[in-house]
Order: structure tokens, then C-alpha cells, then sequence
């Protein structure tokens, strides 16, 4: 397989390495630490086009593969998993589904700006006892003729409070589980639409997750992304392609943080030597580049599929799995192997290990990968 | 306004690295860059063109044909329109034929181009770190010019006010145009490509001036014709640590500085 990129595509990608040195690692410790969204680092990628990377040139975006769109999430994240989610999310949870659920209408009056960074998109599936098991849906919209009704909570929402579109799945036919859930395009500012508790967590500091609260939301029916009760399978071809994303960021959080261990490695002296020149310490370094690598080679497998419109269930979920098990695996031996001063808030080891567990539990907990990728094989 | 900055491709020196047998610089394999100062120009440039709609930016530089790569970078962030000056005639030029070859080119950019009100260069290349070729140029075209300049503004009287670098602070100058500024490291960095900008300025096609394009003395160029000879390139002997002497009033430091030197009876 050759995940080989264009040289327009490379020099993108260059683009953005460039820019996260000088802009988002200096600020990944400010985030974490005050637990705040990077606003200003919204307003550079906007500009800069890179929230309307794969977005079709059309619609105002920039038109690149979907390999550098995985890339694009990989390299964020090898310096702020924070800013990574919020690119993230937009790009595969709201613009994707949008792209590929959306009439043309929609596609016309959203993409643009969403490609300009002027809208950012926010995903609303979870809710307090609708997590892994989405058909357990509390939130209603009730067909009024011309609108919806929209009413109920969803949880742990990502860009939250600075989304300016929010995807929101809701039961139109309670009798119909799974299949009576639909999906509708929500823009902040709706009357009834406010927002509830601003979670506080062990990593991802920088990102807003917040509740969402719908009271008696008026959704225009033009509103309603695909059909009436396509909401589940919007959702879970959604996810398909979150995980690919999440997956890149386990790679990109795992390389961040080897990449950041190796000079702590060489320099500082134990014994007289050292750390890096204890034979222990070189096979963890060694296994641990394999284990990404390895990682990596998923990931790009599954994106390499979805750029070609490829049926990428079991791929993807494989990826996201062994991925963010890396990223757990990765950061915990690194903060190991930098021993006192990993365990301090001076180096960013412990930031990257925070942040990395959430990779094993969103977008499909790994415990859900691993029944996807057993039933994709025909154990049930 | 109408502008030109002119530019050099210079090797990034922060990759090099030194052979320690010859104590010279190991330029393979060492990715070219635009000199930080010129990027700095370009940048500044960008911003009376910001402020001033309607304006357009000219980059050049005397170069190989890869220099056109430096050229796209500047198209990505900021630069309207390029030009490679280019041509065996030109190779080895120190900085006196340089100044004189870029300044016989402006004024045929001027031709296809109309005339431009600043011309903006970095303070210096990293390379040779010489800071000759702008004043050069300003002599050569007969223009008033600033070194050092920080940022630029122009007035409404027509003047451009340059804030200008000095060793104590700045010095705020109004000169009239056409003028040349040489531009040093400001407090604001060189804004970054847009992914629709780098692509235009990757499909971009640069033109070439070669020696015969324009009206150009040919016995003023290339290396034959440079009066600087280099006797000897070296790595300087790398100086021990120094003290810093930082009290609260400068008179404090200069007391302390005293009693120190009178220690050590050097006073």
C-alpha cells in the first residue's frame, strides 16, 4: 500500500507542522492549565484554510484527500490533543456527514462557512444514558408541520460552547429504537437552545465539552439531515470516520510524546550515564517507534479506504483500538522513562497522558471496537 | 503603493553542520530557505499593503533557476508577482556587482511593472552577513533609504514614517518616496500561508530577466568582474561564557564592572 502524498499535499502538511511548532505547542501547557479553549488558534487555522481541508473546492474549502485531512489530525496532535479535537470534531463529525447526508441546499447555505472556519461544528449523540447504546435516546423532535420540536439533553459535547452547528440526534419514532432516530442541523442561538454544565476532566483540558439543553427548540424541516429515521446509520458511518481521526490522534499524542522523551533521554545522567545508554531504556524507545509505526500503518490503511469510498468498519475500528492503545501505552512508559521530572507539570508527559485515555473511550469505547471488529468477522 | 522586495535563497544555517577535519560548512543536503531579514521585508511590505488597498507587492532575486522556490514562498505569503534574475553572467558576484545587476533590473521591473514608490530589502543575508546590497541599491537609484527599519507607514502627505532600530531604542523618520528600507527583525512575525495561496503560488510561472533583458554593463557582474576577493574562510574560536553584569541603574553596572576589573587589576 503507498500512502504517498502530492507535493501539494506535502507542502500542506509542512504547512501545518511549521505552524503547530510556533503556535500550538507553545500553547498546549496554557490550555491544559487553565482549562481553556484555543480561540486564537481557531482564527489561524480558519484563516489559513486548514478547517476546510478536504471540504470540495465548491464549497469554499480546499479540496485535498482525505489522507491529508488523517495527516492534518496526526500532526495536531503530536502537539495539543486539545486542539486536535476541536479540529476534529469539525472536520470528521459535522463537515463529513454534511458532505455526504446533506441536500444541496444544506450543502450550500453550511460548508462555505464551515470551510471559512466561521462556523465549527459540534457532534450531540451522548447523553446521560444514551453512551455506547445510542438507541437509548431520550431527546424527542415531534413533526409540528412546518418545524420539529425539539426537547432534551445531550452530554459530553465537544466545542460546545464555541460551535456555531451542531449535529443533533433525536427520536422522531420511539417505537422504531434505532430506527426511529433522526438527525438535525442546529445553529447556536436558537431560541430554547442553551448550554448546561461545563464538564471538568482528567485530560483534554483545552477542549469545551459541554451539556447541550433543548427546550421546545424550533427545527426548521429543511433542518432534517437525510431522512426521517436515517439518524442511526448517519451516526455510525459518522463514527466509521471519527474513529480513523481519533486513531491518527493516538498516533500523532504517542509520537509527540517519544519525540518530546528522546532529548530528555539523551541528556540526563544516572550512574554516571546516560538514560538513554541503559540497554532498557533503547528497547522501550525501539518498541515503543515500532508500536506507532505499526499503529500509523492502520490508521493510513483505513483512511487510505475511506478516501476511496471503501466499505471501512472493521479497518477503522482496528485502527482506533490499537491506536489509542498505543497512545495509552506510549505516554505512560514515557513519563516512566523520564522518571521525577515526567511526573511534573514541567515537562508535558503527564498532559499526554491524561489526554490519551479519553482516546480509548470516545467515538466508541475500545471495548465497542472490539465487538465491532468480532462481528465483522461473524462471531456475535 | 507599488513595491518591490528584493529577496536571496539562502541555506537554513541552523542545519548545518561543520566537517571537523576541513573546519568547513557541509552544504549538502541543507534545505534553502527565504533569509529570514527578506522574509521580514516581504512581511512588512505585506503590511503597508494591507493598509493600503490596491497596492501591489514585486519580488525578486538574482539567482539559479532554483531560487524560483524561494520566489513561490514569497507568492504564498504576501507577494503579488515574481521575478528570477538569472543568468551564468551573473554567477559569483560579490555584493558591489549584485547591487548594480538588481539595480538595473528594478528599472526594467519598472518597465513591465510601473514605478515603485519603496523598495524593501532585508538588513542583511544570513549567509554572507555583509548588509551591503541595499544601501547599494539605494545609491545606485539615487534614493533616500533607512537601515534597520522595524515597520513602515505611509502618510497622507505622501512621505512614508519609518520606525527605525537604533542602539537605544528607535528613531521614528519620515522620508519621501521612491526610498529604499532595509528591514530588521521586528517585534511581528511573516504571516503564514494559506493552503489557496500556497497552491496559486505553486501553479504560479515566474519570468526570468536574463543579462540580455535589460540594459546592463556587463563587465560590472559576475565573479571576474567583483572587486571583493575572500582570503580565508574559518570558524571563530568558540568564546567562554562572559559575565553579565546587570544591577538596577546603569551606574550601579558601571560600579560593579569597576570594582571587578580593579580585582583583577586590569584597572
Amino acid at each position: 500500500m503507498d500512502f504517498n502524498f502530492t507535493s501539494m499535499e506535502q507542502d500542506v502538511i509542512d504547512m501545518l507542522e511549521d505552524f503547530c511548532i510556533n503556535e500550538v505547542k507553545p500553547l498546549a501547557a496554557e490550555l491544559d492549565e487553565q482549562e481553556r479553549f484555543p480561540v486564537e488558534t481557531l482564527e489561524k487555522l480558519s484563516e489559513m484554510g486548514m478547517m476546510g481541508m478536504y471540504i470540495p473546492e465548491e464549497y469554499g474549502g480546499a479540496g485535498l484527500s482525505y489522507n491529508t485531512y488523517t495527516a492534518a489530525n496526526e500532526i495536531i496532535n503530536k502537539y495539543c490533543a486539545s486542539t486536535g479535537c476541536m479540529v476534529e470534531v469539525h472536520g470528521s463529525l459535522v463537515t463529513w456527514p454534511l458532505l455526504t447526508y446533506g441536500n444541496e441546499a444544506q450543502k450550500q447555505k453550511y460548508l462555505p462557512k464551515m470551510a471559512s472556519g466561521e462556523l465549527l461544528g459540534a457532534f450531540g449523540l451522548t447523553e446521560p444514558g444514551a453512551g455506547s447504546d445510542s438507541s437509548g435516546q431520550k431527546t424527542t423532535a415531534v413533526d409540528k408541520g412546518d418545524y420539529y420540536l425539539l426537547n432534551g439533553t445531550k452530554q459530553f459535547i465537544t466545542n460546545g460552547y464555541y460551535a456555531g452547528l451542531y449535529l443533533v440526534f433525536a427520536m422522531t419514532d420511539k417505537e422504531q429504537g434505532n430506527k426511529g432516530i433522526s438527525c438535525f442541523l442546529v445553529e447556536k442561538g436558537w431560541e430554547g437552545f442553551s448550554f448546561g454544565t461545563k464538564e471538568k476532566k482528567m485530560g483534554i483540558h483545552g477542549t469545551s465539552t459541554y451539556e447541550l439543553v433543548f427546550e421546545d427548540v424550533k427545527v426548521p424541516k429543511e433542518n432534517l439531515l437525510g431522512k426521517e429515521g436515517d439518524g442511526f446509520k448517519i451516526a455510525m458511518t459518522t463514527l466509521d470516520g471519527g474513529r480513523i481521526s481519533i486513531a491518527a490522534q493516538g498516533v500523532g499524542i504517542a509520537q509527540g510524546a517519544l519525540n518530546e522523551l528522546i532529548p530528555v533521554i539523551k541528556a540526563r545522567k544516572q550512574f554516571g550515564r546516560t538514560i538513554a545508554s541503559f540497554q532498557n531504556t533503547q528497547f522501550k524507545v525501539a518498541e515503543m517507534q515500532t508500536d506507532i509505526d505499526a499503529a500509523r500503518l492502520l490508521v493510513y490503511r483505513a483512511s487510505q479506504m475511506k478516501q476511496d469510498h471503501k466499505r471501512c468498519v472493521k479497518e477503522a475500528a482496528m485502527a482506533k483500538y490499537y491506536a489509542t492503545k498505543v497512545a495509552n501505552d506510549v505516554t505512560r512508559m514515557c513519563l516512566q522513562l523520564a522518571g521525577g521530572i515526567g511526573y511534573t507539570r514541567e515537562y508535558p508527559f503527564e498532559r499526554m497522558m491524561r489526554d490519551a485515555k479519553i482516546t480509548e473511550i470516545y467515538e466508541g469505547t475500545n471495548e465497542i471496537q472490539r465487538i465491532i471488529i468480532a462481528g465483522e468477522l461473524g462471531i456475535r | 503603493m507599488n513595491m518591490l522586495v528584493c529577496i536571496k535563497q539562502v541555506p537554513d544555517t541552523t542545519e548545518i553542520k561543520i566537517n571537523p577535519e576541513t573546519n568547513t560548512l557541509i552544504r549538502d543536503g541543507v534545505p534553502s530557505i527565504v533569509n529570514p531579514f527578506d522574509a521580514y521585508a516581504l512581511e512588512c511590505a505585506a503590511k503597508v499593503k494591507d493598509a493600503n488597498p490596491g497596492s501591489k507587492v514585486v519580488v525578486c532575486t538574482m539567482g539559479p533557476e532554483q531560487a524560483k522556490v524561494a520566489l513561490k514562498e514569497c507568492l504564498s505569503v504576501g507577494a503579488d508577482k515574481a521575478y528570477l534574475i538569472s543568468g551564468r553572467e551573473f554567477g559569483g558576484s560579490d555584493t558591489l556587482a549584485t547591487g548594480y545587476a538588481l539595480s538595473q533590473a528594478t528599472k526594467k521591473m519598472e518597465e513591465l511593472e510601473g514605478k515603485f514608490d519603496i523598495i524593501f530589502c532585508g538588513k542583511q543575508a544570513i549567509d554572507g552577513d555583509t548588509a551591503q546590497v541595499g544601501p547599494q541599491m539605494a545609491e545606485n537609484l539615487d534614493y533616500p533609504q533607512v537601515t534597520y527599519a522595524y515597520e513602515a507607514w505611509v502618510q497622507e502627505n505622501g512621505t512614508v514614517k519609518v520606525k527605525k532600530e537604533v542602539e537605544e531604542g528607535f528613531e521614528m523618520l519620515e522620508l519621501p518616496l521612491p526610498c529604499v528600507l532595509t528591514v530588521t527583525k521586528p517585534d511581528y512575525e511573516p504571516r503564514y500561508a494559506t493552503i489557496k495561496s500556497k497552491m496559486a503560488a505553486n501553479k504560479a510561472v515566474i519570468p526570468v530577466l536574463s543579462a540580455q533583458d535589460f540594459e546592463l554593463d556587463l563587465a560590472q557582474v559576475g565573479l571576474k568582474n567583483s572587486p571583493t576577493r575572500v582570503k580565508k574562510t574559518f570558524t571563530p574560536p568558540r568564546k567562554s561564557g562572559g559575565i553579565v553584569i546587570k544591577e538596577e541603574t546603569n551606574e550601579d553596572s558601571a560600579k560593579k564592572l569597576f570594582e571587578l576589573l580593579r580585582e583583577k587589576n586590569i584597572i
